[in-house]
């Protein structure tokens, strides 16, 4: 659990955060996201103390963070950033033992971890873990970025931008690694980016920031159905956010359970966006849904249309 | 390089090749018994490079090597002709001008030719060169010459000016590095590189060394009245405290340039992921910054000991021993033997240094 309490922070004459509460809850994926110079990376620094907060507190499992040793602070905390810093004189498999390291893991523990984190993160290149880092493509780098981050097995992990420098395609395999190792750990989550896209596709809650405020917290359909002011349906995009609900909703929650379809079916995990994707694709407007494998119901385009539906 | 080959000519036509003097103190008379031949394979040379043909490169190359080999043989087969004619014992054959310019152009020239080599061949020719020229020396070719003599007259002497000239330096390097490093450091963080610090530092290097040396004398003579026990341990105006002083006030200022160059050569974002993982700032200096910023900081140390040997001689001049006691008291006597003696100790010092801290350079840059 973290949990920001009247947080404020000057930088000279500006404001960055201005008188900032927020409490992000365990097991949650909480992504912040906002233009950039809206305080979000600052307000992450802040909970492992890279950046001090001049007024308000910041609290880590019900703890004042100023309240820790900031070694001991960090160390229990993931983080991973966007220029990923992997130190270049150490390989792949020492750069994800760091924190193991400094926690002082016996060797033999640290190996097994180290392996285990290969898989998770899918660095599957045989050898990789003696390489060193300048030999590894830009999404490999950031794998074994995020493979350092999550070693030591914090509760919470911070992450800045992680997937900001990377190709579309990389972007959205490394979203579905996070997201499916959050889902297996439970692991508390703090995610910065200023990319919507990624923030709703990620994120259990949403929290956008501009200039220095949380303007609005709530789930991703929350923000784009309810938007608290202009600003925010601005940002979140106008008559776009319609568009982009179709990536946040599932199949699952708008299918017609029961009912037949002809076509190649769809997984009802998919979103409506993959579906509405197929059927222009199949040129139909009806799709089967499966589920392991077993046809459960029909995605019909008209639904997807309505209102509020 | 056709310039080279000309200074090569002319100075095997015109300059004393060797001096035959009646003894060690007064100046010779100027002989160059292979004036022509010399200044023919120059103009070969010349010819060599002229050409414009791939294969004259390996040509002049090897005439090159051939000089920098031949040029100390002749000079000794001739100095020792020259003193085999001689009448008195006393005769002393010393290194002219012509054979010092021309033996300047061919290393020169090799030097020029080498560089498009690769590393292991350049270094395998230097070491031949060395190996030729100890070999000869070890069979008595140079022993005519009053350069040999003078060493000879003076060999234990010799051999403790060079422990002690290698003894400041190395003294002069370590205290350097014990306080330039963490001031290095202190700058980096203050990020006031062009701060107060560094003024200073670099205004002591424009103190001339003879005059710090000499200014020294007073405060450390004071010191060691002050508190007796300091004298008695050698310490006082004069010797080797003031003298490692002197030198690792010059040390200073490239030790916390390079110090603060290999910190900034340490990717801020490396920096950053460390912090922000859990690394105290004395976990993030030895296991990101050093090793990062080492090749760096060796750079510079390669520098500050090489300056730091040729500063060394002047220390002789405040009794603290070394090589440069050879300079004085050959200036002193006149005996321009004994000057170079020293002086091509000093240089030849500088360059083994200047080598060694290469090969560790080389060592430390294979890894990535």
């Amino acid at each position: 659990m973290i949990e920001f309490e009247h947080v404020c922070k000057r930088f000279g004459d500006r404001m960055v955060i201005d008188d900032l509460s927020l409490r992000i809850d365990d097991g949650e994926l909480f992504v912040l996201v906002g233009p950039s110079g809206s305080g979000k990376s600052t307000l992450l620094r802040m909970v492992n103390r890279l950046v001090p907060v001049d007024a308000g507190s910041v609290r880590v499992g019900g703890e004042d963070v100023r309240s820790l040793d900031v070694e001991t602070l960090r160390r229990g905390i993931g983080y991973a950033i966007q220029s990923v810093g992997l130190f270049p004189h150490r390989t792949v498999a020492e750069n994800i033992a760091t924190v193991p390291r400094l926690l002082r893991w016996p060797e033999a523990r640290i190996r097994e971890r180290v392996d285990e984190l290969i898989d998770l993160l899918r660095l599957d290149d045989p050898g990789i873990g003696t390489r060193y880092p300048s030999t590894l493509s830009g999404g490999q780098q950031q794998r074994v970025g995020v493979a350092r981050a999550l070693a030591a097995r914090p509760r919470i992990v911070l992450m800045d931008e992680p997937f900001g420098a990377l190709d579309p395609l990389t972007r959205e395999s490394l979203q579905a690694s996070l997201k499916a190792i959050q889902r297996d750990t439970g692991t508390t989550i703090l995610f910065v980016t200023h990319d919507l896209d990624e923030a709703f596709g990620l994120a259990d809650r949403v929290g956008l920031m501009l200039g220095g405020r949380l303007v609005q917290v709530g789930t991703p359909l929350d923000l784009l159905r309810h938007p608290v002011d202009e600003r925010v349906s601005d940002f979140v995009g106008g008559t776009r956010a319609r568009l982009r609900e179709l990536a946040v909703r599932r199949v699952r929650d708008s299918m017609r359970a029961g009912e037949h379809a002809d076509g190649e079916p769809l997984d009802a995990d998919a979103t409506l966006q993959d579906a509405l994707g197929a059927m222009l694709a199949q040129g139909r407007e009806r799709l089967p849904v499966h589920e392991q494998g077993r046809a459960v119901g029909a995605i019909v385009l008209g639904d997807l249309v309505a209102r509020g539906a | 390089m056709w310039a080279l080959s000309v200074v090569g000519m002319l100075a095997a036509l015109f300059p004393a090749f060797l001096l035959i003097a009646p003894n060690r103190l007064l100046t010779g008379e100027a002989i160059r018994p292979q004036a022509w031949p010399l200044a023919l394979a120059w103009l070969a040379i010349a010819v060599c490079t002229g050409l414009p043909a791939r294969a004259a490169r390996p040509v002049v190359t090897t005439l090159a090597w051939l000089a920098v080999c031949g040029l100390p043989l002749l000079a000794g087969l001739d100095a020792r002709i020259a003193l085999s004619e001689a009448s008195a014992f006393s005769v002393r054959a010393q290194l002219g001008a012509g054979f010092w310019l021309m033996w300047l152009a061919a290393a020169l020239l090799l030097l020029d030719r080498l560089r498009g080599l690769r590393v292991p061949t350049r270094t395998a020719l230097w070491v031949a060169v060395l190996a030729v020229l100890v070999g000869c020396a070890w069979v008595g070719v140079f022993d005519a010459l009053g350069l040999v003599r003078e060493w000879r007259a003076q060999r234990a002497p010799f051999a403790l000016a060079t422990v002690e000239h290698l003894r400041l330096a190395a003294v002069t390097l370590v205290l350097a590095l014990l306080v330039g490093a963490p001031l290095g450091w202190w700058v980096w963080r203050r990020r006031r590189s062009d701060g107060l610090l560094v003024g200073v530092l670099a205004f002591l290097q424009t103190v001339p060394s003879l005059a710090l040396f000499a200014l020294l004398i007073g405060p450390f003579a004071w010191l060691a009245h002050l508190w007796p026990a300091l004298g008695s341990l050698g310490f006082g105006g004069t010797g080797a405290a003031p003298a490692v002083f002197a030198l690792v006030l010059y040390a200073l200022l490239p030790v916390v340039r390079y110090t603060v160059a290999g910190l900034d050569a340490v990717p801020s974002d490396a920096r950053e992921a460390a912090r922000g993982l859990g690394m105290s700032r004395a976990q993030l200096l030895w296991r990101v910054q050093l090793p990062l910023g080492w090749p760096v900081l060796l750079a510079g140390l390669r520098i500050v000991a090489v300056q730091t040997v040729g500063l060394a001689a002047v220390a002789a001049l405040i009794g603290a021993g070394g090589l440069g006691r050879f300079v004085f008291l050959g200036i002193g006597q006149g005996a321009i033997d004994m000057v170079l003696l020293g002086t091509l100790a000093i240089i030849a010092l500088a360059l083994a240094i200047d080598f060694l801290f290469q090969g560790v350079l080389a060592l430390t840059e294979r890894a990535p």
